[in-house]
């Protein structure tokens, strides 16, 4: 049984290793690899998880011969676990969904290269969501820059080798800030490793030596983490990236590649600044506004758009919003609907940008609403995925959506300074979710008889249907059994402190 | 007394060479310096009127020509915006700065003791002179091993971007010289060649050796002082980058060609992940580890040091060079 102890470090080097693997390996056997890399990553954590809920506290994990503050270490609780398992399945779910597109849109030739990206992302999502030490958190944040990068161009039309260069500058000024920010926590406290850290704030604050910097060492990292995860005005870079890539990497840059950087934040929250820490600066109400902000202008944008798949790229910031509103909130309440919501807006997003491909498809490639119309008919699947997809992230009974949305009124109602913005900003911000998603499923729906554009019969694309089909099942088993998964959340917050 | 040489024999010696040389008589490097064709530079009336209207676009573009009063007035306001933020962030930062604990003051909170056992005990646990590698290599692994990544990662989506996946040009034989058309030329470096700068080949052949062999005493000698696989990676990537200049591709493609690139930067990682692996898993195990860490100060110490600064040296100097070649034109 204590052998599930090495599961974690395990998957690590098993992604990293396949990463090597794939890049001698011809595109065919790359994908093999890829698929089996992931599912036994995901296997793993699943073990995981089971372990730690049946033993019921966190282990650590020392990497070499030395222990901690001296050696490198992971550490694995509850939400790490159910946190990696959860990504193993999204990226596992979304390669299956866009591996027709992919085998269309990118040259034989750089395919296994793909590949490589796609298990080195994994492995820095992996380590993201274990490590204990922030150096390594910021070298596999580096990793995860790099190939989201690769991800976003490896289909090369002007728009995507733009938008990657922009998401490149932007994730560098957020992975500067966070740099500088480590290097002045380390300056301060003079340890890398998170509970060590924590340790000497608790002690800096008692003294109130260096209560300026600390101040300044947050507020950078926060920001540097916010840029990266595309908070509202630092989300330039968004629309173009998920909008033209192909489409597997859209669907992992918005559910997970974003995803990692707000977990990391979420970590370092608790376990380096320390809960009652952070609350207590400024920085808290700033990620507070910004996600207001977000949740009303990316949901604004999205309506105004006038191409399906960038709509959808639009609505990721408002969602983005969401989570940061929660965390902005300042309870332990918010923090597990913010929590909570990067798994629904993980799951319903990724299900998005999966369905929507099916329905361009058979819409003469095309992008505009108007072309849309009678889609959900010609590709049934995709139609049933985009309207799964689209209640969920609008707030439906029984999808994950409504969940989170739940969560998030009932953790601004404990807070009585932050309940009537909250309040207003999500219901102003659900109406408009409606308007843009209903009005697309509409027109998906609306008959068309004299349509030119042909449909789709399933059994041409089993793969693809069996993804929108696993996806919609996560959305709804998410919707329906959340009590578990919060309470998992609640155990896994509860273990970080 | 001198014997009286034949006017066949002196030309032969190296006086009259350079005698001649000092005269201007001769010159070996004349013709031999790397010119490249140019295009005769001819103006069309469709080209004068192209380049004035972009010009126009671009000067309206920088001054605003064509906006409205509101619009000029806002972006005034925007960059005046910017200036004030990012003065707010400079003097915010700089503040911060001076209130930093002061450098060169003996407690100091990083003087702690993570670093007292790297300084007093990295030799006896590591077994490597050079603390710094005792601490990449050993202490802090798992970190260089992400790293070492972080430089594969990159050159995997410098391929993804700038690989030319163009057939290769037949050549009819491998002495003759095709005839290449200026706009061939210009998509492949390659089609410059043979190259025949001879100032370039003398210093190559020369330096390369030495800086190469350098290299490889920096990434050997990593246990034992200043040095280590990075550095003597760029060392002797450096060295190729040199080396396939001066020869071009012809001479480089006979021992390191995409190929060689994917293996050994396959070969090394590979080795490093399982090294590394095994030495975590005994590690975190509580297991012995079979290891020998030698005599601190021979070449043959320090456990896996030495051979994990190979491989490192190995993925950088392939990064490197591959870099250098990817941003050429034409690719491996």
């Amino acid at each position: 049984m204590d052998f599930i102890r090495n599961f974690p470090f395990i998957s690590i080097v098993l992604t990293l290793f396949s990463g090597a693997v794939c890049s001698v390996l011809p595109g065919r056997a790359a994908r093999w690899v890829n698929t089996a890399v992931i599912t036994v990553s995901g296997v793993l954590s699943a073990l995981v998880l089971r372990y730690v809920l049946i033993t019921g506290e966190c282990f650590v994990y020392m990497m070499g011969h030395f222990p901690a503050p001296w050696g490198n270490e992971i550490r694995a609780g509850v939400l790490e676990a159910a946190m990696a398992l959860f990504f193993c399945i999204i990226m596992l779910l979304s390669m299956w969904g866009g591996r027709k597109k992919l085998v269309e849109e990118v040259e034989e030739s750089r395919h296994n290269l793909y590949y490589v990206l796609v298990n080195l992302l994994l492995c820095s999502l992996l380590a993201l969501v274990y490590t204990n030490d922030l150096f390594t958190a910021y070298v596999f944040v580096e990793i995860n820059t790099i190939a989201a990068c690769g991800l976003i161009m490896v289909r090369q039309i002007g728009r995507t080798l733009a938008a990657a260069a922009r998401y490149m500058i932007m994730s560098l000024v957020g992975s500067g800030l966070l740099l500088i920010g480590l290097c002045m926590l380390y300056d301060l406290t003079g340890h890398l490793l998170m509970s060590n850290i924590q340790e000497s704030v608790r002690g800096i604050l008692a003294d109130g030596t260096y209560a300026i910097p600390l101040v300044i060492t947050i507020a950078l990292m926060v920001v540097g983490l916010a840029i990266k995860s595309a908070l509202f005005p630092f989300h330039a870079w968004l629309p173009d990236a998920y909008g033209y890539s192909t489409i597997s990497s859209a669907a992992i840059l918005s559910s997970l590649a974003s995803k990692g950087y707000i977990f990391l934040l979420i970590k370092i929250i608790y376990r380096v600044i320390g809960f009652d820490v952070f609350n207590n600066t400024h920085i808290i109400n700033v990620l507070f506004v910004f996600g207001l902000l977000a949740m009303i202008f990316g949901s604004l944008s999205a309506i105004k758009e006038g191409g399906i798949r960038r709509m959808i790229a639009f609505s990721s910031v408002a969602q983005v919003g969401y989570i940061y509103m929660g965390i902005g909130l300042g309870t332990e309440a918010g923090m597990i609907a913010a929590v909570y919501h990067i798994f629904a807006h993980a799951a319903g997003k990724a299900l998005l940008f999966i369905a929507v491909i099916g329905l361009t498809d058979v819409s003469g490639f095309s992008r505009r609403f108007i072309d849309q119309t009678g889609a959900g008919y010609r590709n049934k699947i995709a139609g049933i995925g985009f309207t799964v997809g689209s209640l969920s992230m609008v707030g439906v009974p029984i999808f994950a959506g409504f969940i989170s949305k739940i969560l998030f009124a009932q953790a601004a109602i404990r807070n009585t300074g932050k309940l009537l913005p909250t309040m207003i900003v999500l219901a102003v911000s659900t109406i408009l979710n409606a308007i843009y998603f209903m009005k697309t499923v509409i027109r998906i729906y609306t008959p068309s008889p004299d349509s030119k554009f042909t449909g789709i019969a399933l059994k041409e694309e089993k793969l693809y249907a069996l993804a929108i089909v696993l996806f919609v099942a996560l959305n709804i088993a998410l919707g329906m059994s959340s009590q578990p998964v919060v309470n998992a959340i609640q155990t896994g917050l509860t273990m970080f402190g | 007394m001198s014997r009286k040489k034949t006017e066949q024999e002196y030309r032969k010696t190296f006086a009259f060479r350079f005698f001649r040389w000092l005269n201007a008589e001769e010159d070996r490097y004349l013709d031999k310096v790397e010119m490249h064709p140019q295009e005769p530079y001819v103006e069309t009336e469709e080209d004068i009127r192209r380049r004035q209207r972009e010009k126009n676009a671009l000067l309206n573009k920088l001054y605003g020509r064509k906006k409205s009063k509101s619009v000029r007035y806002l972006e005034l306001f925007y960059k005046g915006a910017c200036i004030v933020f990012c003065g707010i962030l400079i003097y915010l930062l700089l503040l911060t700065v001076s209130y930093l604990p002061p450098i060169g003051v003996a407690d100091r909170p990083v003087n702690n003791e993570v670093s007292r056992r790297y300084i007093e005990e990295g030799l006896d646990e590591t077994g490597a002179v050079n603390i710094v590698s005792g601490m990449i290599l050993d202490y802090r692994a798992f970190d260089t091993l992400g790293e070492s990544h972080v430089l594969f990662v990159a050159t995997v989506t410098v391929l993804i971007l700038l690989r030319a996946d163009h057939k290769k040009k037949e050549r009819s034989s491998a002495g003759e010289e095709m005839a290449y058309s200026l706009e061939e030329a210009e998509i492949n470096d390659r089609n410059y060649e043979p190259k025949n700068d001879a100032i370039l080949q003398m210093a190559a052949c020369i330096l390369v050796p030495i800086i190469i062999i350098f290299g490889i005493y920096v990434i050997l000698n990593g246990h034992l002082g200043p040095g280590g696989g990075f550095s003597g990676g760029a060392i002797i990537g450096a060295g190729l980058i040199l080396y396939l200049n001066a020869f071009g591709f012809q001479k480089t493609q006979r021992f390191f060609t995409e190929k060689t690139y994917k293996w050994v930067s396959f070969g090394s990682l590979s080795f490093y992940c399982i090294a590394k692996s095994y030495s975590f898993y005994t590690g975190a195990n509580h297991l012995e580890n079979i290891i020998p860490k030698g005599t601190p100060g021979a070449i043959l110490s320090s456990g896996l040091i030495l051979p994990l600064n190979i491989a490192v040296g190995l993925v950088v100097a392939c990064t490197m060079y591959a870099f250098y070649v990817m941003f050429r034109k034409g690719g491996f």
